[in-house]
């Protein structure tokens, strides 16, 4: 059986970013024929696909639409391109590669949901997706579909925009994502109200991530229960998994959304660098709870790596062979909280720093065992404190680094030193493309 | 204008008005009432053209945005891309997180300190570079990756990176 491609069918195609060859593959249908729907009708279809949100809560779309409040407008549509989370590098290829099918998942959302203005808030650091999104917006624009009248057709006006970011993870939060729209810093806001209810300017506002979006044009054209079908449970369709760090061949991978983890580490991306063993994965992006070599043969479904005590979150898979050192690794995890806590909350803004400088002691071996039974208490104290998920996405790596790999840790204070030396990072080092050739997509 | 210390009058006008005809385009994008909202690439835009955030720039993107200086200030010092100081020619940022240091981030780190001769963030002497660590810059599969004036470069190796910097003006 062919495996079913939605969103990276269309990738390494020449010109694959162009109106012109998006059309000629089909695209923009799945707007006509949204035009022809009763709004509530492609809502309803989303519901039934059990889409939920790529961009790492996995909340059920379509549940979330139907949390704007029925009689206040304008509405607004923020799609969440802040692609940030270590290990993470998804959307990107989609903005990259296929933007007019973000595009057009925009519009009908729009369509769906009665908005007619929708910002993509794009992370500052990615230029060139910018201006891959700006070009495919202007040819939208050029050829009607995006403007005063929908596709050149319904008298529905609707506009799109894209606002770049400047350097900052936690605007991929998405109640820091409004404040940073909106021209501030980005501090997350109290919650509730939900964006749903009081979002950008105050107005209800849907916050999707880009793959999110980009899976809607295939659920009108193919029916919510096709993409349900794709999936297990509450959760439908494929998913785009990234793999990176000590494998053979790092890259985007789309799968069902129960796909088997290791299968994706072993098979697809061809197995552990060197043919070393495996040590470590963590599943879904850095905050997402490391998991030892022998947990990983799950189903990369929500709730069942949710059982397996981690979170597929983002998608996107660390690799660690048997030569890392779990220290360092978690060193620099814990620094990078520590430099992207927005400091609102004392807990997180506090915790993260004692974290990152705890685990610089004990990986340059200043340290003793009473420093990482502290570092524990400290990253238990953070956890639950905090308004926004960033607390916990701190607290997380260290609590299951700790609970898995507490030996290594004891370690680096009994030698006084990192047991791994100049290679705490892995064995090999020589350059990535020497080793594993060029950038895979999905196959 | 309003005059606040340290106010627009030490900016070159040609610029102040290129800024201004630039900036309006930008404001298209925004409600006509929610000004405010183009904050960060108003900031961006006075990078650009005037070398780096100053107070001056700040304060001209609060006047034209209809927004106090302090809201200004606030997101120029949150923000990593916004530089508040002035900085080197060319911006060199290598990506040292844990996706590539994996795959020999951390080496490019230390190759690049030893190549421009610092001991770790800074500018050379020459004003020619400023060398310093980034965050994930989500080219995690393509590892390891390096911003240059803003510019994603991946699978670095020390060659490649020779011939970039090499390749700059």
């Amino acid at each position: 059986m062919s495996e079913t491609l939605i969103l990276s069918a269309r990738w390494g195609k020449p010109g694959s970013a162009k109106l012109e060859n998006y059309r000629a593959d089909g695209g923009y249908q799945a707007l006509d024929k949204a035009l022809g729907m009763e709004p509530t009708a492609i809502v309803e279809e989303v519901k039934k696909s059990n889409l939920r949100g790529r961009g790492g809560a996995g909340f059920a779309t379509g549940l979330k639409w139907t949390f704007l409040p029925k009689d206040v407008r304008p509405r607004y549509l923020t799609v969440n391109a802040d692609e940030s989370e270590p290990g993470t590098f998804k959307d990107r290829y989609i903005i990259e590669l296929d933007p007019h099918m973000l595009l057009e998942g925009i519009a009908i959302t729009c369509v769906a949901l009665d908005i007619h203005l929708a910002y993509i808030y794009i992370r500052g650091e990615f230029a060139k997706q910018a201006r891959a999104l700006e070009t495919a917006i202007a040819e939208a624009r050029a050829a009607g579909i995006i403007g005063p009248k929908v596709l050149g057709k319904k008298d529905f006006a609707l506009d799109i925009h894209v606002h770049r970011g400047a350097g900052a993870y936690i605007c991929g939060e998405e109640s820091a994502l409004l404040e940073s729209l909106e021209g501030k810093k980005g501090n997350p806001r109290l919650k509730p109200p939900f964006p749903a209810v009081v979002g950008l300017w105050g107005k209800p506002t849907i916050i999707n991530n880009v793959e999110t979006i980009a899976n809607v044009p295939w659920i009108v054209q193919h029916g919510g229960e096709a993409f349900a079908a794709l999936g297990v449970g509450k959760s439908g369709g494929t998913r785009l998994f990234g793999v990176s760090g000590h494998v053979n061949k790092p890259g985007v991978y789309e799968k069902p959304v129960a796909y088997n983890l290791k299968q994706l580490i072993m098979e697809d991306a061809g197995g552990i660098l060197g043919g070393r063993k495996l040590k470590a994965v963590i599943p879904g992006g850095s905050s997402a709870p490391v998991l030892a070599a022998h947990e990983i043969d799950i189903s990369m479904e929500y709730e069942a790596v949710k059982a397996a005590g981690s979170m597929s979150g983002s998608g996107g898979v660390i690799v660690f062979d048997e030569s890392a050192c779990m220290v360092r690794a978690l060193a620099r995890l814990s620094r990078f909280y520590a430099e992207e806590s927005c400091g609102q909350c004392t807990p997180c803004r506090e915790g993260t720093n004692w974290m990152e400088g705890m685990l610089h002691r004990i990986e340059a071996g200043h340290a003793g065992p009473a420093d990482v039974a502290r570092l524990e208490q400290v990253a238990n104290s953070i956890a639950g404190n905090t308004i926004c998920a960033l607390g916990d996405a701190a607290a997380m790596p260290v609590q299951s680094f700790l609970k898995k790999f507490k030996p290594e840790f004891l370690a680096h204070c009994e030698l006084r030193r990192c047991p791994c030396g100049d290679t705490g990072w892995g064995l090999t080092q020589e350059p990535r493309d020497a080793v594993a050739g060029p950038m895979r997509y999905a196959r | 204008m309003t005059n606040h210390a340290g106010g627009v009058e030490g900016l070159p006008r040609e610029q102040v008005e290129q800024f201004d005809r630039e900036l309006s385009r930008i404001l298209d994008r925004y409600p006509p009432d929610r000004k405010a909202s183009a904050m960060i690439p108003a900031l961006r835009l006075g990078q650009t053209l005037f070398g780096y955030v100053s107070p001056a720039v700040q304060a001209l993107a609060a006047d034209r945005l209809g927004t106090s200086p302090a809201r200004a200030e606030e997101v120029a010092t949150f923000y990593v891309m916004l530089e508040t100081h002035p900085f080197g020619k060319h911006l060199v940022e290598v990506c040292t997180n844990v996706s590539c240091s994996l795959t020999g981030g951390d080496r490019l780190w230390a190759y690049l300190k030893q190549k421009l001769a610092l001991a770790g963030a800074g500018t050379t002497a020459d004003g020619g570079y400023t060398l310093r660590e980034a965050e994930c810059l989500g080219s995690c599969g393509t590892a390891p990756a390096m911003l240059v004036d803003e510019e994603m470069y991946e699978q670095l190796t020390p060659q490649k990176v020779d011939q970039i910097l090499g390749s700059l003006k």
